[in-house]
């Protein structure tokens, strides 16, 4: 129970199913705050006591479970050794992998618990077989299918999400007001919990080394100079302050960011397009597909909140690889990619690498 | 009905206090006022006031009621360091051992941040005592302001020495303050026979209310308030006086320690039993604190079980109606690893399986056999679950 409103409703939900419900609230900060600012901060005392709170309101035992160090070694150094390497990585997907559902799930089954059940919006179904899938919730604006892509069938086995089948937020917070859940107003969270002050870049520049370096063009050609390489993200227009225009005159981009040279490769808008994307890091949520090896059609998601894309997918040589039906922008390596077919989420791929739609691309 | 094996935390109020106490509450009048009701209310002060006095062993001028024992604590340490270096040029020591409660470690810590106090931490041994000569030997230089300990440790329940420190601190001349909050009414506490210059005791560990606690402050003593106002209390601590809490604190003090001899053979031989099941029930179950004795309080039972956190043990025990403690100091409903046991040289991954079971006058032989009954598969599910920073067999 983070102290949010998804989260009470969740485990007001399962004390109605009749399940032997204790709320359990993750400490994960090394230095909690006071008090909370808007929609912003980390498990602060506050957030606590909202979970406490809503917990009572629930009649059910609470509890404050502390991750602070598995938090800071599987979640936030991971952030920064992903960004050092000069990828984007997605923190909650890593918190969700490596906390939720793993530190604290084998916790819970170890002290006698039989589930992790959580405010998540997404569905979990039984096939025919009566193995367990992962699909789509029915608000698809707040669908977060996306971010639970890293459960494998065991993790799977174990987790509840009451709030799946909820046609809309606004229901849950009607639903809590109505429960007489102090959080039914409480703003949604955003952002990344660990930076309070939502500055992701002045947040990486103090835990990151910058250094300064060359632009270069994809022929290798040097266009510019930059701060550190580590501070760019792949598909930025802006901030680049390159001085001589490109020979054809349109706008350049961010392509690439290569940390062990410090350099940052930029070219125009086509070149960012991806005909192709693959990762060795892939897990299945639930039953794998029968042969994987196989080419079969799909849908990929690349973000949190981006749309699917039709692709084709492939188990090859010990990576995932996905060949989108027409190019995708804005795709990053760190990035996960995660495969559905239909509702359902079949498995997902942290990107390795990618494949650029530009011929001309070196 | 959950069996209650967190004395150490707080005490359930005592039928008899809470009786005289509601009695009192209704006594309408403020004792500072002049009329007949205000006269009438003084008076149940001041007999209040003799009465914890009588207990205490100290004169009832000497009693300073407060909010509870961290503001006693507070004014002790914060007050005579005031007062002793009023005027002078530059910062004094404060000496106090390891492992004190944090009332005191935060208060000496604020002293040293914001009065440039400098604080002079004393080794204490691996059953948590202090050995008297240390204190000698750190007094031979003479900018002490004061020296604070506690009287029994409040997590593993260690007694210390303090009628020798006290009496090693007076030849050169040092107040020294107890914090005998833990102490009171499981061990003799006589204030005019211990050499103390102030000792601080709170209600809500001895059978009375939350929220009413007192400073003894000797006589000879000089400390500067914390609480300026009105001038009440020797101008010690101003603010309207809680005759009611007055009242509560001291017929639960003398409960205390007119029953003390009874309850401590009673106690210790609880403690002893339970001390004695543990250690056959699981085995690398270490005891922490002073042996079963005179030195260790007769309710405390403090032990680290290997290869689990004290948090999941005492969840499960909660689970199964058994409330007890990790001991250490809670922060937004996380217990750190204990600091006491770390200043014991306890190492850390051992003192992460920290658990205390604090004994109290409701306590039967039959919440101990419960306890006992239970905890060794509460440890055997806590290991399953290992400490917090394992790593997930998920990512293995």
């Amino acid at each position: 129970m983070s102290g949010g409103v998804d989260s009470a409703v969740a485990a007001a939900r399962a004390v109605d199913a009749g399940h032997d419900v204790v709320g359990v609230h993750l400490a994960l900060s090394r230095m909690p705050g006071t008090l909370r600012t808007g929609s912003r901060g980390c498990c602060t005392i506050e957030d606590s006591m909202d979970a406490r709170r809503a917990a009572d309101r629930l009649g059910i035992p609470f509890y404050v479970w502390d991750f602070s160090e598995r938090f800071k070694l599987d979640v936030v150094d991971d952030f920064i050794a992903e960004y050092a390497s000069g990828r984007t990585p997605n923190p909650c997907m890593r918190c969700n992998e490596r906390i939720k559902f793993a530190a604290l799930l084998e916790k819970a089954l170890d002290l006698g618990f039989d589930a992790v059940c959580t405010g998540h919006y997404a569905s979990i179904v039984l096939d025919a077989d009566g193995n367990r899938e992962l699909h789509r919730a029915s608000d698809e604006a707040k669908d977060q299918s996306y971010v639970l892509g890293v459960l494998t069938a065991q993790q799977l086995a174990h987790a509840l999400f009451p709030l799946g089948s909820t046609p809309s937020k606004a229901q849950v917070r009607d639903e809590a007001a109505a429960r007489g859940l102090a959080v039914a107003s409480k703003p949604d969270s955003h952002d990344i919990c660990f930076i309070s002050d939502g500055d992701t870049r002045g947040w990486l520049a103090e835990r990151v080394e910058l250094k300064p370096g060359t632009i270069v063009d994809s022929d290798g050609s040097r266009v510019g100079e930059h701060e550190g390489a580590l501070a760019y993200t792949v598909g930025q227009r802006r901030g680049l302050r390159l001085g001589t225009p490109a020979p054809d005159g349109r706008p350049r981009f961010v392509l690439e960011i290569r940390p062990v040279s410090n350099e940052v490769v930029v070219g125009p808008k086509e070149a960012l397009a991806i005909a192709e994307l693959a990762g060795s890091r892939f897990s299945w949520a639930g039953r794998p597909p029968a042969d994987p090896a196989t080419p079969f059609e799909c849908f990929v998601q690349i973000r949190a909140h981006s749309d699917p894309e039709p692709a084709v997918a492939v188990l090859r040589d010990g990576e995932l690889v996905l060949t989108p039906s027409s190019p995708l922008l804005g795709v990053a390596p760190g990035q996960t990619a995660v495969v559905y077919v239909g509702t359902r989420v079949l498995g997902q791929c942290t990107i390795d690498r990618t494949v650029s739609a530009a011929p001309a691309r070196v | 009905m959950a069996i209650y094996l967190d004395h150490a935390a707080t005490t359930p109020l005592r039928p008899e206090v809470l009786e005289v106490y509601t009695r009192a509450l209704s006594v309408t009048g403020n004792p500072s006022s002049i009329h007949g009701q205000g006269q009438s209310a003084k008076r149940v002060l001041e007999e209040a006031r003799e009465q914890l006095a009588e207990a205490l062993n100290c004169d009832p001028v000497e009693v300073v009621f407060t909010s509870g024992g961290t503001e006693a604590v507070n004014t002790a340490v914060k007050g005579i360091y005031w007062a002793r270096t009023a005027g002078a040029v530059g910062g004094r020591r404060v000496l106090l051992p390891g492992g004190e409660h944090h009332a005191t470690v935060d208060t000496v810590a604020w002293l040293e941040a914001h009065e440039g106090a400098r604080i002079e931490e004393l080794p204490i041994d691996h059953e948590a005592r202090l050995a008297p000569e240390s204190v000698g030997a750190a007094l031979e230089d003479e900018d002490a302001a004061l020296v604070t300990l506690l009287w029994a440790n409040n997590e593993v329940g260690t007694v210390q020495d303090v009628v020798r420190i006290a009496a090693i601190a007076g030849e050169s001349g040092v107040p020294v303050h107890a914090d005998a909050v833990a102490a009171l009414g499981y061990v003799p506490v006589d204030f005019r026979s211990s050499g103390l210059a102030a000792m601080s005791v709170s209600a809500h560990k001895v059978g009375g209310p939350v929220g009413v606690g007192a400073l003894v402050l000797g006589r000879s003593a000089t400390a500067q308030p914390l609480v300026h106002g009105g001038g009440q209390q020797r101008g010690i601590r101003s603010g309207t006086q809680d005759v009611a809490g007055a009242v509560a604190f001291a017929a639960a003090a003398t409960l205390a320690v007119g029953g003390l001899d009874e309850r401590a053979t009673r106690l210790s031989g609880l403690r002893d039993r339970l001390i004695g099941g543990i250690r056959d029930a699981v085995p690398g179950a270490v005891l922490r604190g002073a042996p079963a004795g005179a030195s260790r309080l007769p309710g405390n039972a403090h032990f680290t079980f290997p290869g689990c956190d004290g948090d999941s043990l005492l969840f499960l025990l909660d689970m199964a109606g058994i409330s007890v403690s990790t001991g250490a100091a809670c922060q937004a409903g996380v217990a750190d690893v204990s600091h006491v046991l770390l200043a014991m040289g306890v190492p850390e991954q051992e003192a992460r399986g920290a658990l205390r079971v604090s004994l109290g006058e409701d306590t039967s032989g039959e919440d101990i056999e419960a306890l006992l009954r239970v905890l060794p598969e509460a440890v055997a599910r806590a290991q399953r679950a290992g400490h917090a920073d394992r790593v997930p067999s998920a990512l293995r």
